[in-house]
């Protein structure tokens, strides 16, 4: 392989051949003959089905890069609609003149994080544009996962009753701010990495030991704040957070105060809101504690009949205030 | 996280809010003319904290939200000029012009740069002598020494591709155009970083002409709060003056190297406030000298004038008329999605703060 990909790498002729042999093929553990489509045996009358693009600047940053990212993302969209992640196809459109050991690199962590969550990369395919017609590298990831009948209501929300209450698995926003002061010049170190992380694990450990699941979805763009905001509008309750209960980490702090943004309304990677039957709630905290992606579990608020469709914050401070869906962008190409 | 948690322990607030509760004699006014008080006041949920009589009332102290319309227009416009690239504060992206936004520019294809202050405005100019870099200079003495600092240093280098077109504005005599409007005040929640460069001095004005009790004050809660009992007191004992609450930061005197800077690059001008129309005064304009660095008159940017939409009320909110509920655009047509006035696009504008945060009825 040459050190810099180049248009003729997106040929299809024999430098394409290369590419895909050399940099993913034998990292994704893909057998020949490579076929046109993955043909796969899926023993359930249900699946889940996502797909997700990835184009975050910088590629390579504290925590992961743009391929761990691709992974993880897919498999907490199939993970937190109560599916188990199985197969994924990966697209990858490279820019003239990237490097192929960056490309490796890359390759090498979607590989080595596939294998840790358990699912396999069965197909893909590779575009090289001319130089300035991409940012270095965007891939698009889609996968499929098995989905059991009883977990099947739980990205709907329809279970969600007032009363249920709200636990995240750790701390809010440390993915936005590390990208944040991995991108812009500032002049202070972050001492900080992203919490880009698989959490179907930790998921899969929650449903296997509990049926006290009555929703989950990973905060991504958006954050916490859109999240629950989303959810208020699904299921038109209220929702009450007490802010003393939200995790967000000293430097996170630190950096939104300084900026002007609310953590709780900043991009997470390895994130997830499970909304828990009242009963249920305390069990579902010490399991997901009990894993590493969730040792920093907290119940952080509840699901009420009060002002619906609306989210309510009690402040740290003693006052209450919405906390509103965010709007605009606080950061392009987060993710 | 120090300097930050000892002002939002719960505690004091409690106990704050408890001596306003027991102080308060009746039904009080406050402004505040500073758009970070604006915000901090919604997002700590103050006026969850206040008795029913006490209502803080938001004055024209969100940079954004006074900026004319007709302003944003012309940064449009010369967004648009060949070799021209916009180097703005994030907050203006959003704000509406007539007919689009820099933001809306930007996806049309024209040069528009996010910078965090004028300096890197400057800075791309120093890397891109094929570009003029035009900054908008908005803001009040808080924002304004920065840019006369990079108008001196662009002058010390000889750089001759960089601009700006001016909408600094003073505050004082915004104040005093409120008060002589007509406005119900009791007091004013003095602006806070403002004060830090001005001074207290520059508002000694307002008790001695008008009687009005004034408190200069940060943006903890426990600032606010404070700030709110010092208001009560000298209206209780009849004794209204310039007080200083945030004396971390505030002198009488202020930042006086701040105000030279301004002196030497700035004059006072008479300048149109969006909502409060022309105040004598009330607006910086460069110095002569500084000529070169006026995008005003360095480009051809004629942009016909237009009336603000008459169904907006900002203007009657910028002067503490009306709330932004009372508005019928406002979380109806008016969203921080879609803005229709200007104090709605900006963090720190009134309606936007009203419209995130508030709960308290």
């Amino acid at each position: 392989m040459s050190e810099k990909i180049s248009l003729s790498h997106g040929g299809g002729g024999r430098q394409t051949h290369d590419l895909i042999q050399g940099v993913f093929t034998k990292r994704f553990g893909m057998k020949d003959p490579m076929t046109d489509s993955a043909i796969l045996t899926v023993p359930s009358a249900m699946i889940a089905f996502t797909t997700d693009s990835y184009v975050i600047d910088p590629i390579f940053f504290p925590g992961g890069n743009i391929g761990k990212l691709a992974i993880c993302g897919t498999v907490n969209d199939l993970a937190v609609s109560g599916a188990d992640p199985k197969y994924i196809a990966a697209a990858f459109i490279i820019e003239e003149g990237f490097g192929t050991s960056d490309l490796e690199k890359i390759a090498s962590s979607m590989a080595d994080e596939a294998e840790a969550a358990g699912v396999k990369i069965v197909t893909g395919d590779t575009k090289v544009v001319e130089k300035g017609q991409c940012d270095g590298l965007f891939i698009t990831t889609t996968g499929v996962g098995i989905l059991r009948e009883e977990y099947a209501h739980i990205s709907s929300a329809i279970r969600v009753r007032s009363g249920d209450r709200l636990i995240i698995n750790g701390s809010s926003g440390n993915h936005a701010v590390t990208i944040l002061a991995a991108r812009r010049n500032l002049t202070f170190d972050v001492p900080l990495i992203s919490d880009c992380a698989a959490l179907n694990h930790m998921i899969r450990k929650v449903l296997d030991n509990n049926d006290g699941v009555h929703f989950m979805r990973d905060l991504t763009r958006g954050g916490l704040a859109a999240v629950l905001n989303e959810l208020a509008a699904m299921t038109g309750r209220g929702i009450t957070v007490e802010e003393d209960s939200v995790p967000v980490d000293e430097p996170v702090r630190g950096l939104c105060e300084i900026l002007g943004f609310d953590p709780l309304a900043m991009a997470n990677e390895g994130k997830v809101i499970v909304v828990a039957a009242p009963g249920e709630a305390d069990k579902i905290l010490n399991i997901m504690r009990s894993c590493p992606e969730g040792k920093d579990s907290s119940i952080i608020g509840i699901v009420t009949e009060e002002r619906p469709g609306r989210v309510v914050l009690n402040s740290s401070t003693g006052g209450t205030r919405f906390l509103d869906m965010p709007s605009g962008i606080q950061l392009p190409r987060i993710c | 996280m120090k300097y930050v948690d000892e002002f939002r322990e719960k505690k004091l607030i409690m106990n704050l809010a408890d001596q306003i509760k027991r102080s308060a004699r009746g039904e009080y006014t406050f402004m505040e003319v500073c758009g970070g008080h604006t915000a901090a006041i919604h997002r700590f949920g103050i006026p969850s904290l206040l008795p029913p009589g006490i209502k803080l009332i938001s004055g024209p102290g969100c940079p954004v939200c006074v900026t004319a319309v007709d302003y944003i227009d012309r940064l449009i416009a010369l967004s648009f000029t060949r070799g021209v690239a916009v180097a703005t504060f994030g907050d203006l992206m959003r704000v509406p012009g007539t007919v689009s936004s820099l933001s809306e520019a930007h996806a049309g294809g024209a040069d528009v740069r996010v910078v965090l202050s004028a300096y890197e405005a400057l800075e791309i100019a120093w890397s891109h002598h094929d570009l003029n870099v035009v900054f908008p200079a908005i803001g009040f003495e808080t924002t304004a020494p920065g840019t006369a600092v990079t108008v001196l240093k662009a002058a010390s280098e000889g750089t001759e591709n960089f601009f700006v077109l001016n909408a600094h504005k003073v505050m004082p005599p915004a104040m005093e155009e409120i008060i002589r409007g007509g406005t119900h005040i009791d007091g004013f929640i003095c602006p806070g970083h403002v004060s830090v460069i001005t001074g207290s001095s520059a508002f000694e004005f307002i008790p001695r002409n008008y009687s009005l009790a004034c408190v200069i004050t940060g943006f903890e809660p426990t600032d606010i709060l404070s700030a709110i009992l010092m208001l009560i007191r000298q209206i209780s004992d009849n004794n209204p003056r310039v007080e200083i609450q945030y004396n971390r930061a505030v002198t009488a005197a202020g930042n006086v190297k701040a105000q030279e800077f301004m002196n030497e690059v700035f004059e006072p001008c008479d300048a149109e406030w969006r909502g409060l129309g022309v105040i004598n005064s009330g607006g910086l304009t460069l110095r002569e000298k500084f000529v070169n660095f006026d995008a005003g008159a360095s480009f051809n940017i004629e942009v016909p004038h237009h009336e603000p939409d008459p169904v907006c009320i900002c203007g009657e909110i910028l002067r503490g008329v009306s709330r932004p509920d009372q508005c019928v655009l406002f979380a109806t047509a008016c969203t921080p999605v879609h803005p229709v006035g200007a104090c709605m696009v900006s963090d720190e504008g009134a309606c936007n703060a009203f419209f995130k945060y508030h709960v308290h009825e």
